[in-house]
């Protein structure tokens, strides 16, 4: 591993020596070998399974190391738990909030930290402090207001706020701006640079580049459960560090010639959806998609696109509106709507394959007509025996890796699990094909082989809704945007045209003044639209199979 | 670790957990002050050493076999049925209606509409709570076990007031006639001695063959499948939940309700109270410790069958031991196999990891 | 008997009714509320009973039949949390298969050490729990209005009922004023937001299916060793369902949970009390039609005609740390 030359003189804040872990057979952390300076803001990148979260679970004492050693401040110590973290300073802002819903923030913040065994007095000496450090960091909350009736991103600052209610020196955090807008995003960063410039240690892990260069004093990258390297970031690009990440030249560029887009498939008129708690998640949204087209739907998770997809598919009734495919309006009514859905022609490759889209412990061939199961036999009676055939069939074509049909589907990588889903639904010559998150949690060779196979689609014909929370996703494969924001469609644009700020603000709610004609928009100057290099994945981790393809 | 072999899963582990739960039934019997070793060897020989302690096996399994599938169905779908007590007891009332209304004609003929009478009954008692599951999202544990209690008022309250033959005395029916009644093995099986076990058993094993035939051979199968591994996938492939719910609860009952053909349309002859005498319980230990699997059920089902024999057979012979023992280690086999099983999975994986590593 | 009085009695007798009930579903809301089902709070309500009374026919004392009461549904508590905590199993089917293993062990045990078909020996005088009679109850039962509700529903009663009305209170405080009660909610909401501030979840887990096993093992030996005078046979008859029936419907909060379990107890004494009455035009009321009633009201609160409830996030789901 090598230092990063001329380092600044910084007093050491952390630092890991020889950390391995291992779960079962998978070895998640080889080795790892960091310095973590104070004061700084230390990137951790690499892609989805390369063992970030891991190592830093060490760190905060969820896990425990197979070997190795913790320095904290130049002094080894055993970190058993997070109290033991919390106890050294060490504090972390997790991916997913570790708050509960239903409580206050006040109580949240107090949650573990509790002064005396009754509350009066704790919540008490807690609000003060927050008010404090609310005028000290810009994490203004309201501390009476419950958890759930917050936005994501000043949920985020809750759990900020945890950790320096507890005195954290070091703050970690593990792919903060999944969920936030960018200006959210933005205002995030200010946060941290004035945690740093406090004296703060802030580690950041992400996968996500511009942030790397955005705010980092120095980025370690890993690869595979190994520490690759580390380096300044004012002495690196993103190009250096995508091929770090990947370990070899990078250039993903889908190939795509010019839509041919024919007659409406897919008619959205008026559509109103609301979820589980009738809240109404999808306002009044209309628009249209042609065959040989992909319509791109950009937005913030948690916009309405979960209840958009989950309504056109059949699986989620609709408040008010018609849905129409090839004219004919659709009556999706009742909870087998889906299966209405597909009669009709339209396919669906769901946001989540593991909570919707697979059944983990079927095996592949079951998987394989999950949906289709009414087509195979007559009656009551299923023809397994065309039902193993077709699965053959596409596990060869989409070359579904292992090719055994009767394994648990459980036991297929995350990349592998998706082609399944993606040859089910796009075997059956649909009309309309509408895709959400194609390509979460899926390694970076599967997700070249799934761009292309929506391309495919298009060409043949295929009418593509697109939903998904990657801008560079929508923007590499759509050609015609549109932005989704709090369940309405706020723009329209055109991916040749548009840039990543007017998009930004777009999904931000902003309505955006037409762009200067060349200009970098409200991101760092670095970025070009001609110098993209790495199509962006999904935040969510998946396991540690996908790495290894 | 690697995981266990599936013979090793399938067998080996459930096999392991029933022998604890034995073992643990050998401790209280040792606790009462009697040998256990002894008690089981008086068990083996009660349940199958002669032909009438046989034909009470036999007669005792079709009744955990029916009660076994209906509740492993159920589970298929995700769903606990706890109610095969009262859906049997329910459709008792079935099949005493059909024998009462046509009594004096054959068997061959009034059988299989007893069939269909218990059927029906036990379905209505097992669609009540699986419509309050699909519809109002009612735990359908709580609300089974509630209806056992409602089933037990309820049918005693009709033998009090309908079935109960004027000016007797006793808490029955009016006898379905000999010729009416399902034909018991020892008429053409002398075998059998003076044991109960009739024409159902067949029924029985013809059973185990259809719901295997319909879990996993047909589209419904797939669909109920599908429900109980992950609902919200059943829902992406357009299956509907609620409708899924409602069926198997029906089947479920149904199954459960051929109970009360073999009992009230065969051995007793007339419907009395508490026929079905805790069988419906067995079925839910039955189910876990077959893995719902309907092989696994009639295995079970065998094996538990051989318990109650064998048990009256020790109740009679060892005193101090009594029936409710039999409940006690049932208990625990819906513990070990259930709750517990994986229990000893872990040290068992370690067991055949020092095997297989050179 | 005038009706005033009779309501006054049925009052009392739905009073004491309603200790077991009560008593199971607070056991019941403490388990819940942490994220563990137990369906097997019917199971621990009939080993108490038969644990408090068989201790207390044999060492001749209440207090010593209450703690072993409370001991077994102790251990049945610990069985469950073994299977629900430490191996991860399904919390039904272990709440189930404890009821079940309840009802065969009590029966069982009960023939072998008594030999009287599964009853324990009848409990006189200070082997249980007697009524507490408050000063001056005697003189004053005459007085009009007043009388009656001091000297029949207040006075009376013995000191487990007490104790029952009071655990109502506490319950409310202990849960949403100090930081046990913040833990304990806050673990069967988001288990993994309280292991990252570092609070064990297994032990407050566990923590709270020994209050669980405490109150109800109270209100199991209660049956045999206060109400009654043995133990019989099944003697909790779907109580424990009745009490978890109860705790949906008030929403697992505990001032509801009071007011439901009356309800339901107040059923019960009712039922006693209109056997056997002849009324006009319909006449007698069949006995079942009478005795079906608390199930059929718990079918129906199910069925959610009274609103839907939504339980503590994390119910029923083991803990897994995961990657």
């Amino acid at each position: 591993m090598q230092r990063p030359p001329g380092a600044a003189a910084s007093p050491i804040a952390i630092e890991l020596i020889g950390i391995n872990k291992h779960f079962g057979p998978v070895h998640a952390n080889k080795d790892i070998h960091l310095v973590i300076r104070r004061g700084t803001v230390h990137g951790i990148v690499g892609e989805n399974g390369a063992g970030k979260s891991t190592l830093m679970s060490i760190l905060y004492g969820f896990y425990t190391a197979d070997s190795g050693e913790i320095r904290v401040n130049g002094q080894p110590h055993a970190i058993t738990d997070s109290r033991h973290a919390l106890a050294l300073g060490i504090g972390m802002v997790h991916q997913h909030f570790m708050l509960v819903d239903n409580f206050t923030v006040l109580e949240n913040v107090v949650l573990g930290a509790e002064d005396s065994p009754l509350l009066n007095r704790t919540l008490e000496h807690a609000r003060t402090q927050l008010a404090a450090l609310a005028r000290d960091y810009e994490l203004e909350v309201d501390p009476d207001t419950l958890v759930e009736n917050l936005s994501v991103g000043q949920q985020q600052r809750v759990e900020i706020l945890k950790a320096l209610y507890r005195g954290a020196d070091t703050l970690i955090l593990d792919e903060p701006t999944g969920v936030l807008t960018p200006p959210e995003a933005d205002h995030l960063f200010r946060i941290l640079k004035m945690l740093r410039d406090e004296g703060k240690t802030i580690i950041l892990i992400t996968h996500k580049l511009r942030e790397i260069m955005a705010i980092t004093d120095e980025v370690s990258v890993m690869r595979q459960g190994a520490m690759v390297r580390t380096l300044t970031t004012a002495e690196t690009s993103p190009p250096e560090l995508a091929e770090l990440m990947v370990g070899r030249r990078v250039l993903l560029r889908v190939e795509k010639g010019p839509a041919n887009p024919g007659k409406v498939m897919l008619e959205v008129e008026n559509l109103v959806v609301t979820d589980d708690f009738r809240i109404p998640r999808v306002k009044n949204v209309s628009f249209s998609v042609r065959a040989g087209e992909i319509v791109g739907i950009a937005g913030v998770a948690g916009n309405g696109q979960s209840e958009l997809l989950e309504s056109v598919s059949g699986m989620r009734d609709q408040q008010s509106g018609v849905i129409r495919l090839n004219g004919k309006p659709l009556s999706l009514e009742g909870d087998d709507g889906a299966a209405r859905a597909r009669e009709a022609g339209l396919a669906h490759v769901p946001e989540d394959r593991l909570r919707m889209g697979l059944i983990t412990n079927f095996q592949e061939w079951e998987n394989s007509i999950l949906g289709y199961q009414d087509r195979y036999g007559k009656g009551l009676s299923l023809d397994i025996d065309k039902a193993k055939e077709d699965a053959r069939a596409y596990v060869e074509k989409f070359d579904i890796r292992p090719p055994t049909i009767d394994l648990k589907t459980a036991n297929f990588s995350g990349g592998n699990q998706q082609k399944i889903v993606l040859a089910r639904e796009m075997e059956r010559n649909p009309d309309v094909l509408i895709v959400g998150q194609p390509t979460r949690g899926v390694d970076i060779g599967a997700i070249e082989f799934i761009h292309n196979q929506i391309i495919k689609m298009r060409d043949a014909g295929k009418a593509i809704l697109l939903v998904s929370v990657e801008l560079d996703e929508i923007r590499s494969l759509s050609d015609r945007i549109l932005v989704l924001f709090d369940g309405e469609i706020v723009g329209e644009a055109d991916p040749a045209v548009a840039t990543e700020g007017e998009l930004g603000l777009l999904m931000a709610g902003v309505h955006a003044e037409p762009a200067p004609a060349a200009g970098p928009g409200t991101l760092p100057a670095h970025e070009t639209a001609v110098e993209k290099t790495l199509v962006e994945r999904g935040p969510d981790s998946s396991s540690l199979k996908d790495s290894q393809q | 670790m690697k995981p266990l072999p599936r013979w090793a899963d399938s067998v080996l582990l459930p096999l392991l957990n029933v022998t604890l739960a034995f073992f643990i039934g050998g401790l209280i019997v040792a606790a009462v002050g009697q040998n256990p070793l002894q008690a089981v060897g008086i068990m083996i020989y009660g349940a199958f050493g002669y032909g009438n302690g046989l034909g009470y096996t036999l007669y005792y399994t079709t009744d955990f076999i029916f009660a076994g599938l209906a509740v492993s169905l159920a589970y298929h779908a995700g769903l606990f049925n706890i109610g095969p007590e009262g859906q049997a007891y329910f459709g008792g009332l079935g099949v005493i209606f059909v024998a009462l209304g046509l009594n004096g004609v054959p068997w061959w003929i009034v059988g299989p509409l007893m069939v269909i009478g218990g059927g029906l009954f036990g379905a209505v008692w097992g669609f009540i709570p699986g419509y309050l599951q699909a519809k109002r999202g009612s735990h359908i544990v709580i609300t089974t076990i509630l209806f056992n209690f409602i089933a037990t008022l309820l049918v005693g309250y009709v033998i009090d007031t309908v079935l109960r033959p004027p000016g007797a005395d006793n808490d029955e029916s009016s006898p379905i006639l000999a010729i009416t009644r399902v034909p018991q093995l020892r008429s053409f099986i002398p075998f059998f001695g003076h044991s109960p076990v009739n024409l159902t058993v067949f029924l029985a094993l013809i059973c185990v063959g259809l719901v295997y035939w319909l879990v996993w051979h047909t589209k419904f199968g797939f669909a109920i499948r599908a429900l109980g591994q992950n609902p919200v996938a059943a829902n992406y492939a357009g299956i509907s939940n609620q409708k899924m719910i409602m069926l198997v609860m029906v089947l479920s009952g149904a199954l459960a309700g051929m109970v009360a053909v073999n009992n009230v349309g065969g051995v007793q002859g007339r419907l009395i109270l508490n026929f079905v005498n805790g069988a419906g319980f067995v079925g839910v230990a039955v189910a876990f410790m077959g893995r719902a699997h309907p092989v696994g059920v009639l295995l079970s089902a065998l094996l538990f069958g051989a318990l109650y024999q064998g048990g009256s057979e020790l109740a009679f012979s060892m005193p101090g031991v009594t029936k409710e023992m039999i409940l006690t280690i049932q208990a625990m086999v819906i513990l070990f196999t259930g709750a517990m099983g994986d229990m000893l999975r872990i040290p068992l994986q370690k067991l055949f990891s020092l095997r297989s590593s050179p | 008997m005038d009706l005033y009085l009779n309501l006054i009695y049925t009052l009392a007798s739905t009073v004491r009714l309603s200790v077991p009930i009560i008593l199971a579903c607070l056991a019941g809301l403490y388990s819940e509320r942490a994220g563990i089902v137990d369906i097997g709070l019917e199971g621990k309500l009939l080993v108490s009973a038969f644990g408090a009374a068989a201790a207390a026919a044999v060492l001749g004392s209440a207090w010593i039949g209450l703690l072993v009461g409370i001991l077994c549904a102790l251990a049945f508590s610990v069985i469950h949390g073994i299977a629900s905590i430490n191996l991860k199993g399904n919390q039904t089917i272990s709440g189930v298969a404890l009821n079940f293993l309840a009802a065969g062990l009590t029966v069982f045990l009960g023939n072998s050490w008594f030999n009287q078909g599964g009853f324990t020996p009848l409990l006189k005088g200070s082997q249980r729990f007697l009524p507490i009679i408050w000063p001056c109850a005697d003189q004053v039962k005459d007085v009009p209005i007043i009388g009656p509700i001091y000297a029949n529903l207040l006075s009376g009663h013995s000191i487990l009922v007490y104790f029952t009305f009071l655990v109502v209170p506490f319950t409310a405080w202990l849960l949403f004023r100090t930081r046990f009660g913040l833990r304990l909610r806050a673990v069967g909401e988001n288990p993994k937001a309280v292991d990252t501030a570092g609070i064990s979840v297994t032990r407050l887990r566990y923590q709270a299916l020994i209050i669980t096993a405490v109150l109800s093992g109270i209100g199991g030996s209660y049956l045999s060793i206060a109400q009654g005078a043995n133990f019989v046979n099944n003697m909790s008859n779907g109580r424990g369902y009745i009490a978890l029936a109860a705790l949906i419907f008030a929403k697992w909060k505990p001032w509801p949970a009071l007011w439901t379990c009356l309800l339901f107890a107040f059923l019960d004494a009712l039922q006693l009390r209109l056997q056997g009455i002849k009324f006009p035009i319909i006449g007698e009321i069949p006995v079942q039609a009478i005795q079906v009633l608390p199930y059929l009201l718990t079918i129906i609160l199910l069925a959610g005609f009274i609103g839907r409830a939504v339980a503590p996030k994390a119910s029923g789901i083991p803990y897994t740390k995961e990657r």
